[in-house]
């Protein structure tokens, strides 16, 4: 399944996928039996076709969603066993679109996430307040706390939530497509963040992405998924040649190449 | 290393704290945990005074020294102008409440139980139970009280299926969904009272539009039974509504439990608006105003707008009422038409500002 398994199966994974299934309607699998190893510490990518299945193999592996078959561990815990709350102080997910209605200013949407610290029936405390203001600072946001999100652009309000997820504190994090609505320089921003988190407090992280170019030498592993199945998985080098990127995103006319230290990839004439 | 901290600066227009020195005078509000004392005493001063005016309004002014003096008046203050103000307000705070949790549940500014066909259903179910009379009871409980409660929940049920594709609730289905099922209940209520003998058909029209009659505290007692555990659900899940209000999934992965809160929202919701609507018929749109007028004040925290909900709802349908009392020289106007009146102008208001938005 996985053509580039060069790691070898260890205790040392925060997050593993044990032949996840997953169908929206029946036998119709958009996830195909994924087994994968996310290990501590590690920035890893997870690339693939629109429709290939990213965005439902993350959710599986944040706890969004239930597999119809194979399971999840986190820290060699079953996922499903977890209790939601202290689920929520080790893994924060980002998702892709954040559809907001109401008004809700940037802070009260990043001190949202210290919920898993506070009890059911207490507002946030000056501490939560204080960590709220630091993850906006840390992307790079913190002009923004007093804005509705409604009145923000769509890269503004991916930092935001990005800001949410790291006011969470957790081990891991689950990113869907962050870059997505973001600038050059707060895309290189962001990955900086998580290669800071990662080296400064050993934070792991998995990215949902369609821009290749991020990925070497920032990326640690990278995941490629078509068609539900995990089709390649190793280093940004190992990943992102001619010949695997075209069977992962079926189009012949894929190139990559190295410049100065970095891939670049880039489809068609 | 010092990237991110750059970045800050140089994005920010004013100087930001980066580390942990929030408590700069510019942003000593920002950094400071959210004061509850001001929301609460504006609440409970806007409730004290509607009390107080809606005790004292009515066929007859009663202050203080006539209650002292006249025994009738007394005996009318606490046998029908007490009791009448407190069901007004129970209505109101249930409405109000209600209406606070299901736009954070829907993401829907326009979501009330009015609009959501939640009354609807109600209606239905009470007018069945009228035509069979309103005395019957079940251990205790009217059986107008738990015909209401069906009914709302199945329109819940009916609206919500319709609505969700997947793992969103498309907000244009869910108000059409609304207006059809309202639609629906309105034409079975028009055939029952068709079927239903002359004065129980009076009678289901005159409680349909929405009156709060002269009630015994006995009912009222009744009442609170069913109300107060579904208040109870509504102020619990208070901080999940919260957390949804900004989106499902992100909520599920905080901690909220969705199915688990989608349940409790069924239950409370159709359970307190039965009941309302069980006794005070349709009272419209006092649920999509109140949490506005709450938000407009005191902000878009859930967890503080529904609690407020509940006490200015309370006081609002408690000034509704003294209006509908006092605004005819002879007779009352249906307090219901009062806040369809109020509640509907303030509707399409909203809709007219909501087209700002790509949401709906």
């Amino acid at each position: 399944m996985s053509a580039d398994a060069l790691m070898p199966a260890g205790a040392d994974a925060l997050i593993e996928a044990r032949g996840l299934r997953f169908a929206y309607e029946a036998d119709r699998w958009v996830v195909d039996g994924v087994s994968l190893e996310l290990k501590h510490g590690a920035l890893a990518a997870l690339i693939g076709a629109n429709g290939s299945g990213k965005s439902t193999l993350i959710r599986l592996l944040a706890g969004l969603r239930s597999a119809n078959a194979g399971e999840v561990l986190f820290s060699g815990q079953p996922l499903k066993g977890i209790p939601r709350k202290r689920l929520a102080r080790s893994l924060a997910y980002v998702p892709q679109i954040n559809p907001m209605i109401f008004p809700f200013t940037a802070m009260e949407v990043v001190l949202t996430g210290r919920t898993p610290y506070t009890p059911r029936f207490r507002f946030e405390n000056r501490l939560d307040v204080e960590q709220a203001l630091k993850a906006l600072a840390m992307v790079g946001a913190a002009h923004l706390a007093p804005r509705p999100v409604t009145e923000l652009s769509g890269g503004e309000r991916q930092l935001v939530a990005v800001a949410r997820a790291l006011a969470q504190e957790p081990e891991c994090l689950i990113l869907d497509e962050p870059a997505a609505a973001l600038d050059l320089k707060h895309r290189a921003a962001l990955i900086r963040i998580l290669r800071q988190l990662r080296d400064r407090q050993g934070m792991t992280a998995l990215m949902v992405t369609h821009d290749l170019q991020l990925l070497d030498p920032a990326f640690d592993r990278v995941f490629a998924i078509h068609r539900g199945l995990l089709l390649a998985e190793g280093s940004p080098g190992q990943v992102l040649r001619d010949e695997v990127l075209s069977r992962v995103y079926e189009d012949p006319q894929v190139r990559a190449r190295k410049l100065e230290g970095r891939t670049f990839v880039w489809s068609g004439t | 290393m010092d990237a991110s901290r750059q970045d800050s600066a140089g994005a920010g227009s004013s100087p930001e704290p980066t580390d942990s020195s929030p408590q700069r005078p510019g942003n000593a509000c920002r950094a400071a945990p959210r004061n509850l004392t001001r929301p609460l005493v504006l609440v409970l001063l806007f409730l004290a005074a509607s009390t107080l005016v809606s005790l004292w309004v009515g066929y007859r002014l009663l202050d203080l020294s006539v209650l002292r003096e006249d025994e009738t008046a007394r005996a009318l203050f606490f046998q029908l102008r007490l009791p009448r103000v407190v069901m007004a307000g129970i209505l109101g705070a249930s409405l109000g409440s209600v209406g606070a949790c299901l736009q954070a549940f829907f993401r829907n500014p326009l979501a009330e139980p009015f609009t959501l066909g939640v009354s609807g259903g109600g209606t239905l179910g009470a007018s069945v139970a009228i035509a069979l009379g309103w005395g019957i009871t079940l251990a205790g409980v009217p059986m107008v009280f738990l015909a209401a409660f069906a009914g709302s929940a199945a329109a819940v049920l009916v609206v919500y299926w319709l609505s969700r594709t997947g793992d969103v609730v498309m907000p244009g289905t869910l108000l059409l969904a609304g207006v059809v099922v309202n639609l629906i209940a309105s034409a079975g209520v028009i055939l029952i009272q068709y079927i239903a003998d002359y004065s129980r058909a009076l009678q289901i029209l005159r409680w349909t539009i929405g009156t709060i009659d002269a009630v015994g505290f006995d009912r009222i007692w009744r009442m609170l039974i069913l109300l107060i555990p579904g208040w109870a659900i509504l102020l619990a899940i208070a901080r999940d509504l919260h957390l949804l209000a900004m989106g499902e999934e992100s909520a599920a992965s905080l901690g909220v439990d969705v199915r688990r809160c989608e349940r409790l929202v069924y239950i409370a919701s159709s359970l307190i608006v039965g009941v309302a609507v069980a006794e005070g018929g349709t009272i419209a749109f006092v649920g999509l105003i109140i949490p506005h007028a709450v938000r407009l004040v005191l902000g878009q925290d859930v967890r503080l707008v529904l609690p407020c909900s509940f006490l200015v709802g309370a006081g609002f349908l408690m000034l509704a009422d003294a209006l509908a009392r006092t605004a005819l020289a002879s007779g009352e106007l249906p307090v219901g038409a009062v806040t369809a009146v109020i509640g509907g102008i303030t509707f399409l208001g909203l809709l007219r500002r909501q087209r700002r938005f790509s949401a709906i």
